[in-house]
């Protein structure tokens, strides 16, 4: 399913085959709105609820939460860092709004480690009891958790949050370093967002599971992560920051599982805009540049998608000369307004009935323009299109590309810089049947002395610790691959001192071996 | 002139474009400003002929691994400490914090101290730009000791480094590795009138300038990249400012070298796919060749590498295959451009062959 902010879409599948589809306006109430969905799409696909094996959800709401601000609870933040660290305290740089309404209380405790792995200083179990005094005596029941260099070495913010979580009866509490990746404020900025969800998710969860209950459904469900992956429903209680994104990352997943492609961009083309990312290895390629949510900047595993407003509606526009396509669109007006449906709005569209390759509303509205500007017009959108392929390719290289969304009728020749392309007809539930073939995943990334062990020992440990992580997300142990290592030498530092991240996935174990005969 | 919160997004963009490249990613340096200014207000920006002759001026910087410094953030205490430990060495007051560097995040980081510590800041640095190394300083060049250095850690544990210049820098990266891999440094300490001499003068708010024009640019016809060239052709320091070339990226190597991060970055013409240029670059951007071969900017000039709409420096690391770019090219200020500046951060200083040729006679040379 996609859980989206307009639309719902669910489909079935077994395997790589789609058997049934739904797409149905999101509802206010989540479990009524998916209880919909998932009926009309069993019935669509003449399978019993019974016969499901594995329920999988993308969804956008924690998301728009943190966005529009709404249903967040306040944060009690800890950092170990003292006496490092007061320089640059937490919720430094956040939009006043989302820092008034998150900011439980903010102290900095004696801790942390060095790059090298050395303490800072060595945790106080006393100051963390105090502070966690401190929070609870406020009423504070999420606590964010982060230490200096944690993905070197997680220790002491372990047993911080063991502390903290025994003071305070009933608390949460989210650890910096579960959320990975180095950069103390970005890393600490997705703990505290995670901590501020953390009420909301659990209502959430609880509505999914007992929608799929009062189906009948009795099989694990699970979420869409940001990177292309999945997390069991349990993992979300825990964790729903680590759902941010993943509508964007399912179109592209499912934009694969529909051609088989695993190296291919992806060009997703719809009303007013196109997304256009990169499928590596399967999964989509993650953006180099920090990822702002909310007008916070955290770490998130974001897919690198580059947007820009070109789409089935976009108006096209000659002044002075010079032609334009877009950014203006009629969005979903389409249908009223552009020339071919009877409108009186020169649409992209229009541009690609005249020129004769799509084949929508009626032709002969469109028969008495210029040649010369359906011409330019239709030449125009597929250069905007080859100059964002081109973009978001690393090599000159042509690449295989996937076409996708509504907007897709627009391309009527061969584009420069592909090898091929390919318009998949599920297209339109592209997001959920990308949800339903995620891949379960873990990931490892830390600074690692490749002296004295050396390259080979170190490189092994980091990917047999990835290996593991994608098992405990669910991964089917014999297919797990890694898929990513990436090492960046660190100036300065001696002991050749690396930056190593490693990825891992594998398909869900409880698909492979396919617990359920289907119906 | 008062810098103040309303700065900061100016300041830094401002220093992201005079980094040419290096100077490692602003955003922290701005958030620590902003916390600074937030708590102890405004700071006062003085012109260097304001420092009195017996007064010292401290420049002041951070040092260390990038990847620490994303980590393990200051205390904030450790220049108070740094300024103790002058103030004993030299029997002589702190009179104002001074930068050393106005490339990157040094170019933030003078300020948030110097509100800490209640002290003013000059207006100027020993760069204009961003280099990699201590003696790459016109301090340096104009014969002033960089000792007494005093390096801090956060434990406000001081090392006292009484060195040549010439061996300063290597001696200074073990102690460095010792606290942790960063450490607030201070070296360079200068008297009013020395001071006078060897600050390049008006760079920080030339820096805010920049930013502003590049902000405003966005919301002009005449864009951010011309609002940017046109504020650098009407400073007093940088003079001659001009686009060398625009373009698609096409191919970028890159490797680490000697703790240094070097490469080169190839990019195409919009219209014209067989013009080509070429930037090689070791941290920050040293060289710019045209297809033909010919050099069009070497450092010390400044070679900055933009977004080609918006007009955002891009470092480094930062540069990606496919980016529509703009290089532009800035002469560097008069101080960097005497034999004796050249001998320390001209070209052969980077270990290139080509001789130092002034950015105007590049551009005219091209038909």
């Amino acid at each position: 399913m996609d859980v989206g902010g307009t639309n719902t879409d669910a489909v079935v599948m077994r395997g790589s085959n789609l058997l049934g589809q739904a797409k149905i306006t999101t509802s206010e109430n989540i479990g009524s709105g998916v209880r919909e969905a998932i009926s009309a799409a069993l019935a669509d696909a003449g399978v019993r609820a019974g016969a499901i094996d594995a329920v999988m959800i993308g969804t956008t709401q924690f998301t728009n939460a943190l966005v529009e601000g709404r249903r967040l609870s306040r944060v009690g933040v800890m950092r170990l860092a003292a006496p490092a660290g007061r320089g640059l305290l937490p919720l430094t740089g956040w939009p006043r709004m989302l820092a008034e309404a998150v900011n439980g209380d903010v102290a900095l405790a004696r801790g942390g480690y060095n790059f090298d792995g050395r303490a800072i200083s060595p945790l106080d179990e006393s100051e963390i009891r105090t502070i966690a005094r401190r929070f609870d005596a406020k009423g504070l029941r999420h606590i964010a958790v982060t230490s200096v260099f944690a993905p070197v070495n997680d220790d002491m913010e372990r047993r911080a949050a063991e502390i903290v979580a025994k003071a305070i009866p009933g608390a949460s509490v989210t650890a910096g370093s579960t959320i990975g990746r180095l950069g103390l404020l970005e890393r600490e900025n997705a703990a505290i967002i995670n901590a501020a969800l953390i009420a909301l998710a659990e209502q959430v969860v609880d509505a999914y599971v007992s929608a799929l209950a009062a189906l009948g459904i009795d099989a694990p469900l699970y979420l869409s992560q940001n990177d292309g992956t999945l997390m069991t429903a349990d993992a979300v209680r825990a964790l729903p920051v680590l759902t941010f994104a993943a509508g964007q990352t399912n179109s592209m997943r499912g934009a694969a599982g529909l051609t088989g492609h695993r190296n291919a961009i992806v060009v997703d083309i719809g009303g007013t805009t196109t997304d256009v990312g990169v499928l590596r290895h399967g999964i989509p390629r993650e953006s180099s540049v920090a990822a702002e949510v909310g007008g916070i900047r955290t770490n998130f595993r974001m897919p690198d998608v580059l947007s820009f407003g070109l789409g089935g509606g976009s108006v096209v526009v000659e002044e002075g000369g010079t032609l334009r396509v877009g950014p203006e669109s009629v969005g979903h007006e389409l249908t009223r307004r552009a020339l071919v449906f009877g409108g009186d709005t020169l649409t992209a569209t229009d541009v690609a009935v005249a020129s004769g390759h799509a084949m929508v509303g009626e032709p002969r509205h469109v028969a008495a323009l210029d040649r010369r500007l359906v011409a330019e017009a239709n030449e125009t959108i597929h250069r905007m299109i080859e100059e964002a392929i081109d973009r978001m390719k690393t090599s000159a290289e042509p690449v295989p590309v996937v076409l996708v969304g509504g907007g897709s009728i627009l391309l009527g020749r061969p584009l420069a810089g592909a090898s091929g392309v390919d318009t998949p007809t599920a297209a339109p539930v592209a997001n959920a049947i990308g949800a339903a073939s995620a891949q379960a995943g873990g990931e490892v990334d830390r600074v690692c002395a490749y002296e004295p062990l050396g390259r080979e020992h170190a490189l092994a440990q980091a990917r047999e610790e990835a290996r593991q992580k994608a098992i405990v997300a669910g991964a089917e142990p014999d297919a797990v691959e890694i898929v990513d290592v990436d090492e960046i030498p660190l100036a300065y530092l001696p002991g050749n001192a690396v930056r190593v991240r490693v990825k891992a996935i594998g398909p869900l174990a409880r698909i492979v071996r396919g617990a359920t005969p289907c119906a | 002139m008062r810098v103040g919160i309303e700065q900061i997004t100016d300041l830094s963009r401002g220093a992201a474009f005079l980094g040419t490249g290096g100077g490692g990613d602003p955003w922290l340096g701005a958030l620590m400003l902003e916390q600074a200014l937030t708590e102890h207000g405004p700071v006062e920006l003085i012109p260097r002929e304001h420092l009195s002759p017996e007064g010292i001026a401290l420049p002041v910087a951070m040092m260390g691994a990038p990847t620490v410094l994303i980590e393990k953030f200051p205390s904030g205490d450790e220049a108070a400490a740094a300024v103790r430990a002058i103030e004993r060495e030299l029997g002589a007051r702190v009179e104002a914090i001074a930068c050393a560097e106005i490339g990157g995040i040094n170019a933030t980081l003078p300020l948030a101290i110097a509100a800490r510590l209640g002290l003013p800041v000059v207006d100027g640095d020993g760069m204009g730009r961003a280099f990699p190394q201590l003696q790459m300083v016109t301090f340096h060049v104009h014969g002033n000791p960089a000792a007494p250095m005093v390096m801090v850690d956060e434990y406000d544990n001081a090392v006292l480094l009484n060195a040549r210049n010439d061996d300063i820098e290597r001696l200074a990266r073990h102690v460095v590795m010792a606290m942790g891999g960063s450490a607030v440094i201070s070296l360079y300490p200068m008297t009013g009138t020395r001071a006078r001499e060897a600050i390049i003068p008006g760079t920080v708010s030339q820096a805010i300038a920049i930013g502003a024009a590049l902000r405003e640019g966005r919301h002009s016809s005449t864009g951010s990249v011309s609002a940017a060239l046109e504020c650098l052709r009407d400073s007093v320091h940088y003079g001659h400012a001009c686009e060398l070339f625009a373009g698609r990226i096409v191919d970028l190597r890159r490797e680490t070298r000697g703790g240094f991060a070097v490469g080169e970055v190839r990019i195409t013409g919009f219209d014209d796919h067989h013009a080509t240029f070429e930037v090689i670059f070791q941290n920050e951007n040293l060289l710019a060749r045209d297809h033909t071969g010919r050099v069009r900017a070497i450092v010390p000039d400044l070679i900055v590498i933009v977004d080609a709409e918006t007009g955002e420096p891009i470092t480094t690391e930062g540069l990606r295959y496919g980016q529509r770019v703009r290089v532009l090219g800035v002469s560097a200020p008069p101080m960097l451009l005497t034999p004796a500046a050249l001998e320390v951060m001209g070209p052969h200083a980077f270990g290139l062959d080509e001789p130092y040729t002034a950015l105007e006679a590049l551009q005219s040379v091209n038909t």
